[in-house]
């Protein structure tokens, strides 16, 4: 198994240490972005800063969503996942994404931002916290993972927005995440880490042998609780041509409690600082 | 109250005063061939926040009626309304409120030297400017486009009179022998008037057409103006009365519903426009509907500074209808029955649109929906669109469908649409301003099946209803539209009620056909962008999917083929 299950204290510090980089990452180069930045230098900035800091592999390189493809409005083949030519303009919605690796601990990390004020954007990302909240607290209930799935997409519903994590391949919204071993050399194909592609489809084989899966879809695979270790937890929603997510790590221990690896993120200081005004 | 004023060539002019004293000033100048007695109406409304005043245009009513052509020069006009200014308000500007002949005399006098700093706003209805009417003819004599001389032939069709009026002798012919008046009475809002006012304001004709309208002069005025123009106007066609932006920069325009004789067939209609110009003019906000017959441009969205109401807009293609009005600039009335959905709405269309607020509303009360109304009007004002969304879905066997079914689908797809175009579009037909009422129908109006008995039946009245009102409604200006939208992904089934089976049964039911919508995968916001195009294009009847479109055909090419497919067993 290339996924170490149970993740003893001493990893999950190195994990959160890669997650704080990443966010870093992410949160700094949205500063940097102006109008007129295209997608492509956004992802290459965010790469550079990366590698300045000690990253030496990736689970994937950094995506970079501008404008309507925040939302995948008119995604139809994986490869318009890749970053583009689009440019960046005023008050226009953005995400970056990236899964870098260090040391062999893995971040998967979704930053969603915007250029100027977009008020469509803000209410999204309001709306985000409810579903940071509702993963875990079902999470920790024993829920199959199913039904969470089936309980985000309720809530979607309820708040008249539109389900975009199922654009993932996969209809993803969430997959797990361990220590990388490989003897494979470091290199990225198709945007994806070969060395990391090959913990997941190992996960995938063993997993599928207990008619479990790494990935956490709405399928009849993803009928059963959350199985201990770490879970990247991608909840993406959109409205009209705005998409917003976050991504972060969820702990489920020995027992099936769970909970967020960490609370000092940039969604959650923004949701804190919310809802103290 | 009336007093007579001089004119400076002596001539006398009776002046009628009415209103709040200390109040903003209206005067009233009539056209031809009426007196003071035209704007009755529109003083009556206009009396209680104003104060009115309105004159008999020499050679009319009780005012002096000089001989000669000489005396009716749009010169001496102009003096003749500065002379009642200085005599009615001194120190005071006023707003000027005139029509035909007395709206082409406003124009020449605020264009002119005669009232600077007199007039604060200027509402003109079927009286352009002539100079502005002669670089209307030459621009389009100048670059005959297809276009250009289409206006030019219409104008040119509409103005026979003015000739005929240059005539000797046969004009006051007609006029003496009674012919000229059974002419006149075939227009609606019409007055008979007196033989000689009649007689002596063809002079107007003679001595005004052919100096200005030949070689016309820059004439431009920067006093806020507005210009309400009858759509149905035999005379003076919108155009030649709307397109002088370049000398006006100051300018609302609003097409109305009606004829020529708007002050007469329309006075409420006419003392809200004057109005609203008057209070913005004196430092009051600015109105929705004058906000935007100002506004033009390519940078105006497609339905800014429009009032929307929408029933049923907490899902499905009520919210969607909502929103995409909203991102084009509506401000949206959302209602639905249900509390928690439609405050969803409104706040989601509010960060697309400028405003949306949500109120509670079961449209099968017709007692909530006349309060509703009143509220509507006191907070909102008169809505532009109203759209009548709500409706329930029953399905299953005529036979196994219970009375009560019948009448919850009665009251809320039927009634619910009835009280929505006796109360909401009441509103419209009061406004005078002309409008859209929406009405979802369905498809399954004109598609006859076993499985729909119910829902058809209601759905087909609502397609009726709206066809008949469209009849009825077309003289005040208000479009009535009936949209069809066939198999749309909502979430009409998950709460239709399933005749004759059991509450397991039901959803199972409720579960195979919604799958069968999400398949289609038709999404609620294609169907609203097709609404709102519906709206635009004023679509009688619009369906929405392919199968509503293809259904619709059928229905003339081959109903027994329709007749046929309704015998098939569709129940899930």
């Amino acid at each position: 198994m290339a996924a170490k299950r149970v993740v003893d204290p001493a990893d999950l510090v190195k994990f959160r240490e890669v997650q704080q980089l990443a966010y870093a990452g992410a949160q700094s180069v949205a500063q940097t972005l102006e109008p007129g930045v295209t997608e492509k230098q956004a992802a290459r900035r965010l790469r550079e800063y990366l590698i300045e800091r000690g990253v030496q592999d990736w689970f994937h390189t950094p995506f970079a969503w501008f404008g309507d493809r925040t939302a995948f409005r008119g995604f139809r083949t994986p490869f318009q996942f890749f970053p583009t030519g689009r440019r960046l303009a005023e008050n226009m919605p953005f995400i970056l994404d990236c899964a870098p690796v260090q040391d062999g601990y893995m971040a998967d990390i979704g930053y969603a931002g915007c250029l100027g004020t977009n008020r469509t954007f803000d209410q999204l990302m309001d709306d985000l916290a409810e579903y940071r909240a509702l993963v875990v607290s079902r999470a920790n209930d024993g829920v199959p993972l199913r039904q969470i799935y089936l309980d985000v997409d309720a809530l979607i519903a309820r708040q008249g927005y539109d389900n975009r994590h199922r654009v993932y391949p996969g209809r993803v919204i969430g997959h797990q995440v361990g220590k990388v071993h490989s003897r494979l050399p470091r290199s990225v194909v198709a945007g994806f880490g070969i060395r990391s592609l090959q913990t997941l489809v190992g996960d995938l084989i063993v997993e599928r042998m207990h008619h479990r899966s790494p990935l956490w879809a709405d399928a009849e695979i993803s009928d059963h609780p959350a199985t201990p270790g770490l879970w990247a937890v991608e909840p993406h929603i959109g409205f009209r041509d705005v998409g917003v997510k976050f991504e972060e790590i969820l702990v489920v221990t020995g027992t099936g409690s769970a909970y967020w690896l960490d609370d000092d993120l940039p969604h959650v200081r923004r949701w804190q600082r919310t809802a103290a005004a | 109250m009336a007093r007579d004023v001089v004119a400076t060539d002596g001539v006398q002019l009776r002046v009628h005063e009415s209103g709040q004293h200390g109040a903003p000033t209206v005067v009233c100048i009539h056209g031809y061939p009426d007196d003071h007695t035209l704007w009755d109406g529109v003083a009556t409304e206009l009396a209680p926040r104003y104060r009115v005043v309105s004159y008999d245009v020499r050679g009319a009513g009780e005012s002096g009626k000089p001989r000669g052509r000489k005396a009716y020069r749009l010169d001496q006009l102009a003096h003749d309304l500065a002379a009642v200014l200085d005599a009615v308000s001194p120190d005071r500007p006023v707003h000027l409120l005139a029509h035909d002949w007395g709206a082409v005399q406003a124009w020449h006098a605020l264009t002119g030297p005669w009232l600077d700093g007199r007039v604060c706003s200027y509402t003109s209805i079927s009286g352009p400017c002539l100079d502005h009417a002669g670089h209307w003819f030459r621009a389009r004599l100048r670059r005959p486009t297809p276009r250009a001389l289409r206006e030019l032939i219409t104008q040119a069709m509409e103005s026979w009179y003015i000739t005929f009026f240059q005539l000797p002798l046969l004009p006051e012919l007609a006029w003496r022998t009674g012919l000229a008046q059974r002419a006149l009475a075939l227009f609606d809002g019409a007055a008979t008037p007196a033989v000689t006012d009649a007689v002596n304001g063809v002079q107007l004709y003679r001595a005004n057409m052919f100096p200005r309208l030949v070689i016309p002069g820059p004439r431009r005025t920067d006093v806020p103006v507005q210009v309400l123009a009858p759509q149905r106007d035999p005379f003076i066609s919108t155009s030649l009365q709307t397109d002088i932006r370049r000398w006006v920069p100051n300018l609302a325009v609003r097409e109305l519903p009606g004829g020529h004789w708007l002050p007469r067939t329309q006075p409420s209609t006419v003392a809200r426009c004057v109005s609203e110009l008057i209070d913005h003019a004196e430092g009051g906000s600015e109105a929705r509907s004058l906000r935007r017959a100002r506004r033009t441009g390519p940078q105006r969205k497609r339905f800014a500074d429009t009032l929307v109401v929408i029933t049923g807009a907490g899902s499905g293609i009520g919210r969607a209808t909502a929103l995409e009005f909203a991102e084009q600039g509506a401000e949206v009335v959302a209602t639905d029955i249900d509390q928690a959905s439609v405050e969803r709405t409104a706040l989601l269309a509010s960060t697309l649109g400028p405003t949306a607020s949500a109120y509670l509303l079961d449209v099968s009360d017709g007692g909530a929906v006349e309060k509703f109304a009143t509220l509507l009007r006191e907070e909102h004002g008169i809505p532009d669109i109203v759209v009548n969304n709500a409706g329930i879905a029953v399905a299953g066997p005529f036979f196994d469908t219970r009375v009560a079914d019948w009448e919850r689908l009665i009251d809320v797809n039927l009634w619910g649409v009835i009280h929505g175009c006796r109360v909401l579009g009441g509103l419209l037909v009061e406004g005078g301003a002309g409008g859209t009422i929406v009405n979802i129908a369905s498809a399954a109006a004109y598609l006859p099946s076993r499985a729909l008995p119910a829902y058809s039946t209601t759905k087909a009245a609502v397609l009726a209803l709206s066809q008949c009102l469209r009849g009825e409604l077309a003289e005040a200006g208000i479009g009535v539209v009936a949209i069809c939208p066939g198999f749309v992904h909502t979430n009409i089934i998950s709460t239709a009620r399933f005749a004759g089976l059991d509450a397991a049964q039901e959803r199972t039911a409720r579960q195979r056909v919604t799958e069968l919508y999400r398949r289609r995968n038709f999404t609620p916001r294609r169907a609203a962008r097709e609404i709102l195009r519906a709206v635009e294009r004023n679509t009688a009847v619009a369906p929405i999917t392919v199968e509503a479109k293809v259904g619709l055909l059928a229905t003339r090419l081959t109903p027994g083929l329709l007749r046929a497919l309704a015998r098939a067993n569709l129940a899930p």
